[in-house]
């Protein structure tokens, strides 16, 4: 519920809060790992730097699902598929980066081909040993898949929990495909081994420093443009969809097209996302496109707060160190934290983590704006 | 166009020996109506009378069996579906308000607000002044100025109805069909609402469904009287309210 509209001032403020972090952040942390000696207590290990990096990339994956279900209200269970791709694309132009070092020096095909006795390199490999070929199919591969997927399904008017479950259905589809290995990309170990990118070792803490600051730079970015698509009058009606569509179809609006446009505009983000984690984790497997990691990006975005989109950042961040610190120090019960998460988040924060700051901001204000829209609707059902 | 030139329409909306049958359920039988430009025209009937049929006729939703639907004297709307009528310029506000509620007042009437409708111009193009003023202007006149930056959610439901009325008038339309628009709304909210229905025909055509023979009697016009798919009686209040067969029928029950 709620959202949008309302908040601008605050949000606004948020944004300018959220950016300044991010961008300092982008300097202190490599600043940290690479000028502050290894022997000093505020040295910051290269391990921590890629850790960090790994978290903007699924905080930019988070804002891209935010950007559907908070605003348009297409609930995707299948963004992780989109990210996957990403990554794919990205993995790929690492693998052909290897060249003569892998296990079996062959300098055009991949360990995996060779090993599978594969004589010459598959027609959908040509191109990604060039950079920007690679980096455009980040983008145009995860969009192609969202056009075509949401052209069917928003003109046929499939939503709520049917086209839920379809989005749910596209990922696990697509991970059954990647398993296998005449796929040709590797089978269910995916791809790895990578060895560098654009010429710098991916083992250099420098790279890595790199890395971290291109994924902070991309979720800047990425928020800044979905800002720009929601604070317009695109972005209003975006909102009316999602509470009303037929009405919006009333006022005349085409509601699929609208709905297509976002789609596709998330499943970009979530490619170029997937592209940045890969370098930084190392691995691209089958799994990135398994259900539940898409139903985990869900519960970030629930967790943080959905439809104001630094909330799905903060969601990704809270979740994922919690994650980390957890599968470190209970790992047998994570799973089940991060469903009571999503439990208690939905009976008790339906707003979210930002829901909440904002709601105990604003009774600490001594004249609000404007009444939020489910304080006034409470206010009116206690008149009546 | 060219027609137009050579005589005014008489009529804005012309229905004649229209018939709307259902699995043999007349809903409509040759039913005649005409409403003349900037006419403020109430329709009041016994409940299954078929003034919501009609409303569904005119807009598209329900394609009479028999009869003619014409707007404008040239336009036959039994030729259009619902989206291109309601291009053509006749809007219709349904019984139960539906405003957007997490959007505020002045967003709700800017997403109705008539203009090109595709994604890259909402993307790119913010309303120009022009547009905004005359947003503020509707604003001003269904007396929601104030609550401008209020959430559609947060308002009575009377000020919901007004909102409603606003983006219809937005929209533009030529010919405005309104359904039981006083519905839930207190004596004074009743009263202003029918002050401004008085006030935008004549500018605009005005079609009302009604039960409230309070709103009626405040909204001051022609009333028609439904009974059975059917004109049963038409004129002034007083008129209609002498008429034997409508106390027959529907007044003096």
């Amino acid at each position: 519920m709620a959202i949008s509209s309302q908040p601008k001032l605050l949000s606004d403020a948020a944004s300018r809060w959220l950016v300044g972090t991010i961008a300092l952040v982008l300097v202190v942390v490599p600043v940290l790992n690479l000028l502050v000696p290894a022997d000093s207590a505020l040295h910051l290990s290269s391990y921590w730097v890629s850790l960090l990096g790994k978290y903007l990339c699924l905080a930019l994956l988070a804002l891209a699902l935010d950007l559907v279900w908070g605003y348009a209200g297409i609930l995707s269970l299948g963004h992780g598929a989109f990210f996957a791709l990403g990554g794919y694309a990205m993995g790929m132009y690492l693998m052909r980066q290897i060249g003569e070092r892998g296990v079996y020096g062959n300098p055009v095909l991949p360990d995996f081909m060779v090993f599978l006795d594969w004589q010459e390199l598959p027609w959908y490999w040509y191109g990604f040993d060039d950079f920007l070929f690679a980096a455009l199919m980040v983008v145009l591969v995860p969009g192609a898949l969202a056009f075509a997927f949401g052209w069917f399904a928003f003109r046929s008017r499939v939503t709520g929990v049917y086209l839920s479950i379809i989005t749910q259905a596209l990922t696990f589809a697509l991970m059954l495909a990647f398993f296998r290995n005449d796929m040709g990309f590797g089978g269910n170990n995916g791809l790895t081994d990578f060895k560098d990118i654009l010429g710098f070792s991916l083992a250099a803490e420098g790279t890595k420093s790199a890395l971290f600051v291109a994924s902070g730079v991309a979720l800047i970015g990425g928020y800044l443009l979905c800002r720009r698509v929601v604070t317009s009058r695109l972005g209003r009606v975006l909102v009316a969809v999602r509470e009303a569509e037929s009405r919006t179809r009333f006022l005349g609006y085409r509601v699929e097209h609208y709905k297509l446009f976002v789609f596709v505009l998330s499943a970009m983000l979530a490619g170029i996302a997937g592209a940045l984690y890969v370098p930084q984790v190392g691995i691209i497997n089958p799994g990135e496109f398994a259900p539940l990691v898409s139903i985990e990006i869900v519960v970030w975005v629930a967790v943080g707060g959905r439809g104001y989109l630094y909330g799905a950042i903060v969601g990704a961040l809270l979740v994922n160190y919690g994650k980390t610190w957890f599968t470190g120090a209970f790992p047998e019960i994570w799973l089940f934290l991060l469903g009571g998460l999503f439990v208690v988040s939905t009976l008790f924060l339906p707003r979210g983590v930002v829901g909440l700051l904002q709601r105990r901001r604003s009774s600490h204000q001594p004249s609000p704006p404007s009444p939020s829209p489910q304080a006034a609707a409470q206010a009116e059902e206690g008149a009546r | 166009m060219i027609e137009a030139r050579h005589h005014l329409p008489t009529n804005i909306l012309y229905l004649d020996g229209v018939t709307v049958s259902f699995d043999g359920f007349k809903a409509l039988r040759e039913l005649s109506l005409a409403i003349a430009p900037g006419e403020l025209r109430a329709i009041i009937g016994p409940n299954g009378a078929g003034k919501t049929t009609f409303m569904d006729v005119v807009t598209g939703k329900v394609r009479p069996t028999e009869g003619e639907v014409f707007f404008h004297d040239t336009v036959d709307l039994t030729r259009h579906d619902e989206a291109e009528i309601a291009r053509l310029g006749i809007g219709r506000k349904f019984q139960k308000p539906t405003v957007i509620d997490s959007l505020t007042v002045w967003e709700n009437l800017e997403l109705a607000c008539a203009g090109e409708r595709g994604v890259f111009t909402t993307l790119m193009h913010p309303r120009s002044a022009g547009e905004r003023e005359r947003m503020a202007e509707i604003l001003e006149r269904v007396g929601l100025a104030e609550a401008a930056g209020r959430p559609g959610g947060a308002l009575s439901h009377g000020q919901k109805q007004w909102l409603e009325i606003g983006m219809l008038l937005a929209q533009s339309p030529e010919l405005l069909l309104i359904d039981e628009p006083a519905a839930g709304m207190t004596d004074h909210e009743t009263e202003l609402t029918a002050q401004l229905l008085r006030e935008i025909s004549g500018e605009r055509s005005v079609v009302v469904v009604e039960h409230d023979m309070v709103f009626v009697k405040a909204l001051d016009c022609r009333v028609t009287v439904l009974h059975e798919g059917h004109t049963l009686a038409e004129g002034t209040l007083e008129h209609v309210q002498a008429d034997e067969r409508v106390i027959e029928v529907y007044l003096g029950r």
